[in-house]
């Protein structure tokens, strides 16, 4: 409804405005008259009308009727809502606006999320929330970035913009960054939501199936991943027979398509990870020599820190903790993971394998102090007691 | 219709050290450009360099301040501009990618909307 009123008004503050102004008129109408039979499509109409009004004022004044509203023939909410939402996400995705701003239009524009919520997501204050957001909306109207999906020759550029917001969503959610809660299950739906209607529209596109089958194998794991009082649990802990078979399932398939992409992308490798992962019978029969030899792969095309600390893990996995050590070892002196969490929590933890208690304990300390999240914490203070406890 | 201002910067001592040759495929560029622009192009011009610049400002006792130079000293300056006429953003990405300042790796362009006061 917001996206159908936006693409006419192509002013995404009027587009807010007028579908607010439609549900305030649905609570007086409703109450009188009852709630009609298509309640989306009632609310979308008087929307759109409010919103053609506006303009049609404004163009008296401003004489810019003609630049304003698209043609006339536009699709009606039935046939043109995908699109229109669509089109929505390609605009708040747009490659003129800062990545930061892309991922909170999305939020805002195509979640629904309330700006307060975005704050949240980020770590920021909601009137530094606000404040970017509606600099963002400025730009779309004085740069006129269009409403719009790219044609042809530039799809694939753009449409690698809106993975990585659909990616970042949905990292955000699957392990918030701070708070009481390990995961924000509005934003992983929204991702896995924006994922599927993305595949639905472009089902030919490899790295749209791709990213879908990574944030469904990974989602499939979801409810496993706290204990009943909320605890966290590791993937080597994790009672596999809680995972959702249907997601791994509809994951695994995603992935064949993907991997028939030469050479195979970046999410289509990450998806692969997680589906030898999703697939192992335990942890002590997962394929960590194929999972190393993915890692290595995926660090050729995107030489991220991250990569490597995962790949070390796995090398540490496939051949014991002395191996894992040696392998993380380098990563320490890596400025762009001083305060990244999970090497220390990786070394902590091979440390602890190899009995090296002092040293172990001194990792899980570091660990503590940087990651926010309090089930994390949780995990980390009881991992530290047992480790002080060998002393 | 709506007009943008294609603002082209550089560093003055790479684009001195151009042969006739680069020089020849860079104002080609240029002509393609112009020929997918077409009637878009408003006006376009070529600047002398920076050091020929003159600013004008006022001190903190309100004095105008003449000097000689660009309005900020760095390395890359400004070297031209085009001012076009477009229907949106898209549009001026995609013919602004002809520009052979988008393609050197010590030059680029900076899209500027113009306000429309109606």
């Amino acid at each position: 409804m917001f996206s159908t009123t936006a693409h006419l008004t192509r002013d995404l503050d009027l587009a807010e405005e007028c579908t607010q102004d439609a549900f305030a008129q649905a609570l007086e109408t409703w109450t009188e008259t009852g709630v009609p039979d298509r309640p989306g499509a009632w609310l979308t109409t008087i929307a759109r009308n409010r919103a053609r009004d506006v303009l049609r004022r404004e163009s008296v004044f401003r004489r810019k009727m003609p630049l304003l509203v698209a043609d006339e023939t536009t699709p009606g909410p039935e046939d043109g809502l995908v699109d229109d939402r669509l089109r929505l996400i390609f605009t708040c995705s747009h490659p003129a606006l800062a990545r930061e701003a892309q991922v909170a239009l999305t939020l805002r524009l195509v979640c629904g999320l309330s700006t307060p919520e975005v704050a949240r997501a980020f770590l920021v204050q909601p009137a530094t929330m606000a404040a970017r957001i509606t600099r963002a909306k400025k730009k779309i109207a004085a740069a006129r970035i269009p409403y719009r999906v790219p044609g042809p020759d530039q799809l694939e550029e753009r449409v690698s913009a809106v993975l990585e917001v659909v990616h970042l969503i949905f990292t955000t959610g699957h392990t918030a960054p701070l708070g009481a809660q390990l995961v924000r299950q509005d934003l992983v739906d929204s991702a896995i939501s924006l994922a599927r209607m993305l595949h639905l529209l472009m089902p030919t596109n490899a790295e749209i199936s791709a990213l879908l089958a990574l944030l469904l194998l990974n989602a499939s794991r979801q409810d496993t991943r706290r204990s009943a009082d909320g605890r966290l649990v590791l993937l080597s802990e994790q009672d596999r027979s809680r995972w959702d078979r249907q997601l791994i399932a509809e994951g695994r398939s995603l992935v064949t398509d993907a991997l028939r992409r030469r050479p195979p992308t970046r999410y289509a490798l990450e998806a692969a990870i997680a589906a030898l992962h999703a697939e192992a019978p335990s942890w002590r029969d997962t394929d960590w020599a194929q999972i190393v030899a993915l890692y290595d792969a995926l660090f050729r095309l995107w030489p991220s820190p991250v990569v490597d600390l995962n790949r070390a893990v796995a090398i540490g996995l496939r051949d014991g903790p002395r191996a894992g050590l040696d392998a993380l070892n380098p990563l320490l002196a890596d400025p762009a993971l001083a305060t990244y969490g999970y090497l220390s929590a990786a070394r902590a933890d091979f440390l602890r394998q190899l009995g090296q208690w002092s040293q172990a304990r001194t990792a899980y300390e570091e660990a503590l102090t940087l990651t926010d999240n309090d089930v994390e914490r949780a995990f980390l203070s009881e991992r530290l007691t047992e480790v002080e406890r060998n002393l | 219709m709506a007009k943008y201002m294609i603002l082209i910067y550089g560093d003055a001592q790479q684009w001195d050290a151009m042969t006739d040759e680069q020089w020849k495929a860079h104002d080609a560029a240029h002509e393609s450009f112009v020929a997918k622009a077409g009637t878009q192009i408003i006006d376009g011009q070529q600047l002398e360099m920076a050091p020929t610049a003159t600013t004008l400002r006022s001190d903190s006792a309100g004095q105008i301040q003449t000097t000689d130079g660009p309005f900020l000293e760095t390395k890359e300056a400004l070297g031209g501009y085009y001012l076009i006429e477009a229907t949106d953003l898209d549009e001026v990405l995609s013919m602004a990618t002809l520009l052979p300042e988008v393609h050197a790796s010590h030059s680029g362009v900076e899209i500027r909307p113009v306000v429309d006061h109606g």
